[in-house]
């Protein structure tokens, strides 16, 4: 398991490479980037400034991880966050997962997405042409958490 | 006893307060100190306070890094935070 909070931008071609290469029974690699995009609730999105709780984070997003880990047999799961000020269009958050067979890395990768929104303490705030504002938790993130508990 | 809070988004931007160190008598009142006793404590302080911490905006707690609901058991030298739900992703 990796897992990163950074500033800086992610290659994630060289992360699914690592995956694929770590070993030779992997017959999946399931993957998710979430991006910033320059339009939301209508309005045009220059930035976006993403704020976290140093220490607190890693934790929530290592558990994460092992509850996925514990769910499904999944070979490896990478996750990389990244915090501070973001334009849009760039590369916000990767999730990979490899296991032998894709349907428990799809599972896998959709749960911890699912969880990261909802449980990792990461806050958006993005710049409009109005001026800054924070960002709402959405429900619709609750309910598709909620799912994997059915 | 003393613990130690954390503010974070908009808790942090509009209390303007990102951390503090805080030391409370050790009576009764501290010796059963949970989050929600907690916030109407810090609630106290003034208008915006209370409208941050007790008021419409949901607010999350934690307990040295692990989420915790309101009446969970706060104790000495125990690492506290505050902030609304979490928007990452």
């Amino acid at each position: 398991m990796a897992v990163s909070v950074q500033t800086e931008d992610f290659d994630a071609g060289l992360e699914i490479s690592r995956l694929r290469n770590a070993r030779k029974d992997t017959g999946a690699v399931v993957s998710f980037i979430g991006l910033v995009r320059d339009l939301n609730e209508g309005d045009q999105v220059s930035q976006l400034t993403l704020e976290h709780y140093p220490g607190m984070t890693e934790k929530a997003l290592e558990a994460i991880v092992s509850q996925a880990q514990s769910r499904w047999a999944i070979f490896d799961a990478v996750v990389i966050h990244r915090v501070g000020t973001l334009q849009a269009t760039e590369q916000i958050v990767l999730v990979a997962v490899s296991s032998a067979h894709r349907s428990e890395a799809f599972k896998a990768c959709e749960f911890i997405m699912d969880y990261l929104k909802t449980e990792a303490p990461f806050w958006k705030k993005e710049r409009t042409q109005s001026g800054e504002r924070w960002l709402d938790a959405k429900s619709t993130d609750d309910e598709a958490r909620e799912r994997w508990h059915q | 006893m003393k613990i130690k809070i954390f503010y974070f988004a908009r808790l942090k931007e509009t209390l303007k307060f990102s951390t503090e160190d805080l030391e409370l008598p050790d009576d009764a009142f501290a010796s059963t100190l949970t989050i929600l006793k907690l916030k109407a404590h810090l609630a106290k302080r003034s208008d915006v306070w209370q409208q941050m911490l007790m008021g419409k905006l949901k607010v999350r707690g934690a307990i040295n890094h692990a989420l915790v609901d309101d009446n969970a058991l706060i104790i000495d030298g125990d690492e506290v935070a505050f902030f609304p739900p979490v928007t990452g992703g």
